[in-house]
């Protein structure tokens, strides 16, 4: 203010300051003269003074006049016009082409034609940067079109994700599948750019084909990529797809996303169906009509005695299953397809491979030595649903464990002659035929919405048989599975990519796209949170669990707002699990009349709205806020912190990351454990301790903070 | 003492070539259609040999095998499976769950006396 005023009367007061401190000096010349004088001379003084009083008042005016006009000057010439460039200096900086218009005394002229000269080389550059930047924009949109050319050219559809089942990419057969799959444009959940994948696709596929793949890049074999194949059926069935999965690798061999290509292989089924139909007609029933007729035939000519009733009964015999077997032809040729056979399911798999993910699966079983996959004939191949095998495994096991009380489960592949024999073994009472039959021929619940799917029927699709055996020496029981062997075919040589990023993806695709680069540049003690926990029917959102409570705080400024809190119970579609009672305490009745989610979504959005989310183990709440996308439209697409995650960074060496544990760590009074708001605001103050120890790590902004999280072995799906 | 065989097979066509070819051969014969049948006349006809056909309904071929050879006085039952299934994965099955041999259908009737012999010859 002062500054400003001093700046606009400048002129007038410092021709002010000049006269004062003049009028100073001659006053104090004066006073010298005049102390310690008698009064005679005073005044003789004084008498001087008044005589010459008009032409030193005319002096001093002259002096001032001199004075004000050099100061104007000075300001005119020096000081106005050095403001003036000072300004257009900064002009310099945003526009290049802007030039200072020289004005003022000469060395002021001068300076700023030197500033123009800078400019111009500065102009020089600048164009060449953006000449640069521009042909580099121009290659990179070049080398985009033609990728986008060439997806769209694909007869398959492409989905490119990150590992948390985001979509980067997605070409325009993709899209199409999955919109006929869902009935049409208008009912489809959206596929675009940042939705999840789960969405579109059964989770537990491809959480299967992740791990699948993820063995394969650890476990790397000559001549084949890690790929991992499953088939899929979308709208109940109506449409079958058939999934490649890729890994998309970072230059570390790290996995940081997948590619999955789609083919609709529905027709090809469909024909295939058929033609298995026929083929079983053609064999089963077939060799029964002819053995009938053969053995009619065989008795006739070796017994030529026969009584004339016996031979007239072989002979209508014969004629009886000849026109069986017209008739029998006849129908396989027109015979439709009624249910899938399955065959078209199996991958290529090696015996050691699918042992290894069962014992992965089966958490109490253990590699029996006597039946290890291969034995001395080298590595043993079989055609597999690998998925639906190791479901059928896990739910003999679990049948096993719970129902009989087996503590243990050996389990081993063998080679039988032609055949492999997986088999599992345990020790205790035999199973009596009844129990045999119901396992058999219950439902396995392998996907949402397939009720078909049997121990029976997943053997029955790899071609193989089941058979339990007791063996009352040890008490040892078996389920035998036993599988056709499969005749290893020469690797398909598809090209292995060289390491490192094939060259189309050269734009970061891992970088969540549509996200503020500029906020992930900022420290994390400048950005503001919003903390958030749910509690939930049950884990697992895939099977319809949902949210019943959201629990939130905020962080502005390093500080938790504790009066900004969000406290919301919901009341979901469906009961609560009773295990999940058991842990929050939340029974049915207390969310009778509570708001639906559709209500409540869009107020935790706008309470969330332009902060980074933050939660423990954050990934399974923001799952459940997900599966809500479709239905309320509501979509949390802001950065999320996880600090189980961020635990993992900041003490690797820790085996515990449950926030229990980071509480104790970091001193944090549990107040409320598993309320929505009470989780919440102990998740944010130990989140607020964590920042200073990420920032000794080098951890500083959201983005470091974000790849640190993504790179430590928690960063997996898990749900 | 004549031999005892039972026919177990609920297609009646192949029964009556089956009935013909043992009685010819001078055995005792008995006939079940289904497999509950089966385990009734296991336990009255008491035979050396069962012609077990493993495609029925109901009740197949393999859990009547599997039923005969839970009990220790059956044990010297032979078991011969006749049947339409004939993938490698079936005859082992069959084999695994007790049969002594299987016979695929259609099968040459010489083929399937010589065999029927050989078993009641071991069994003696």
């Amino acid at each position: 203010m002062i500054r400003r005023i001093f700046f606009k009367y400048r002129f007038w007061l410092l021709l002010a300051l000049m006269f004062a401190s003049q009028l100073a000096i001659v006053g104090g010349f004066f006073f010298v003269i005049v102390a310690d004088r008698d009064a005679a001379q005073r005044e003789l003084f004084e008498q001087l003074l008044l005589q010459r009083a008009v032409p030193m008042l005319l002096l001093a005016l002259l002096l001032v006049s001199a004075q004000a006009w050099a100061l104007k000057a000075l300001i005119g010439r020096y000081l106005a016009p050095m403001a003036r460039m000072a300004e257009e200096a900064v002009l310099l900086m945003s526009n290049p082409g802007y030039r200072i218009a020289p004005t003022g005394a000469r060395e002021v002229r001068e300076l700023g034609a030197k500033l123009n000269t800078l400019a111009t080389s500065h102009q020089r550059l600048h164009d060449d940067v953006q000449a640069k930047i521009e042909a580099a924009n121009a290659a990179l949109a070049e080398e985009r079109n033609r990728l986008a050319a060439l997806m769209s050219e694909l007869a398959q559809g492409v989905l490119v994700c990150n590992l948390e089942g985001r979509i980067l990419l997605c070409n325009s057969r993709a899209r199409k599948l999955f919109e006929v799959a869902q009935g049409g444009a208008a009912r489809a959940a959206p596929v675009g750019l940042g939705r999840s994948v789960f969405g579109l696709l059964e989770r537990g596929l491809i959480v299967h084909a992740l791990e699948q793949v993820q063995y394969q890049l650890q476990h790397p074999e000559e001549g084949t990529g890690p790929l991992s194949v499953f088939v899929t059926s979308l709208n109940e069935g109506r449409i079958i797809v058939r999934a490649h999965m890729a890994p998309v690798v970072d230059n570390e061999r790290t996995m940081n996303g997948f590619v999955l290509t789609l083919d609709d292989i529905t027709r090809k089924v469909e024909a295939e169906i058929r033609h298995e139909r026929l083929q079983q007609l053609l064999t089963h029933e077939t060799r029964d009509m002819l053995a009938n007729i053969r053995a009619s035939v065989e008795i006739m000519q070796d017994f030529p005695e026969l009584s004339e009733y016996k031979r007239q009964q072989f002979i209508g015999i014969i004629d009886h299953e000849s026109q069986r077997l017209t008739r029998q032809i006849e129908d396989a040729d027109r015979q439709r397809a009624g249910d899938h056979g399955g065959q078209w399911r199996l991958e290529e798999m090696r015996g050691d491979d699918l042992l290894a993910l069962l014992l992965r699966r089966l958490d109490n079983a253990v590699l029996d030595d006597d039946a290890r996959a291969g034995g001395d004939e080298g590595a043993l191949w079989l055609q597999v649903d690998s998925y639906a095998l190791a479901h059928t495994l896990t739910y003999l096991a679990h049948r096993l464990t719970h129902e009989k009380a087996v503590a243990q489960l050996r389990i081993g592949l063998r080679r039988v002659g032609r055949l492999a024999h997986l088999e599992l073994g345990w020790s205790g009472e035999p199973l009596s035929a009844d129990t045999l039959r119901s396992w058999e021929n219950e439902s396995l619940q392998l996907s949402v919405g397939q009720s078909d799917v049997t121990l029976s029927s997943v053997v029955a699709s790899h071609g193989g048989e089941v058979v339990y055996q007791f063996d009352p020496a040890g008490s040892m029981s078996y389920f035998r599975i036993l599988l056709p062997l499969a005749e290893r075919r020469a690797p398909v040589d598809i090209g292995v990519l060289p390491p490192g990023r094939p060259e189309f993806y050269d734009f970061d695709l891992f970088r969540q796209s549509g996200q503020d680069a500029a906020l992930e540049e900022r420290p994390l003690t400048a950005l503001h949170y919003t903390v958030f926990d749910t509690e939930t029917t049950g884990l697992h959102p895939a099977d319809g669990d949902e949210i019943i409570s959201i629990g939130a705080v905020r962080i502005v400024n390093g500080r938790m707002l504790e009066q900004e809190s969000f406290d919301q119970l919901v009341q979901p579609g469906q009961f609560l699990r009773p295990e999940s009672t058991a842990i929050h305490g939340i029974t049915d009745a207390m969310l009778k009349g509570r708001p639906r989610i559709a209500e409540v979504l869009p107020q935790f959005h706008r309470f969330a709205e332009d902060t980074v989310l933050v939660g423990h183990n954050a990934a399974f709440d923001m799952k459940f806020l997900q599966m809500k996308e479709a239905q309320t439209g509501v979509r949390f697409s802001q950065p999320v912190l996880d600090t189980l995650l961020l635990s993992q960074v900041v003490h690797p060496n820790q085996e515990q990351h449950t926030l229990e544990a980071l509480a104790r760590r970091f001193g944090v009074d549990i107040v409320g454990r598993h309320t929505a708001l009470g989780d919440a605001s102990v998740t944010a103050e130990v989140f607020l301790k964590m920042i200073p120890l990420l920032a000794e790590k080098g951890i500083v902004t959201l983005r470091q903070a974000l790849d640190a999280a993504q790179q430590t072995a928690y960063a997996r799906i898990r749900y | 003492m004549a031999r005892k065989i039972l026919i177990v097979d609920d297609e009646p066509n192949i029964v009556i070539s089956l009935e013909f070819l043992m009685q010819q051969r001078g055995y005792e014969v008995a006939l079940a259609h289904d497999g509950e049948q089966a385990l009734q006349r296991m336990e009255t006809f008491r035979p050396d040999l069962v012609l077990l056909d493993v495609v029925m309904p109901a009740m197949d071929g393999y859990e009547v095998c599997r039923k005969i050879r839970e009990r220790s006085d059956w044990n010297p039952v032979r078991i011969l499976m006749l049947s339409a299934k004939a993938r490698d994965v079936d005859v082992s099955k069959g084999l695994a769950l007790g049969a002594d041999a299987y016979m695929t259908k259609p099968f040459s009737t010489r083929q399937l006396m010589a065999t029927v012999g050989e078993l009641l010859a071991a069994n003696t």
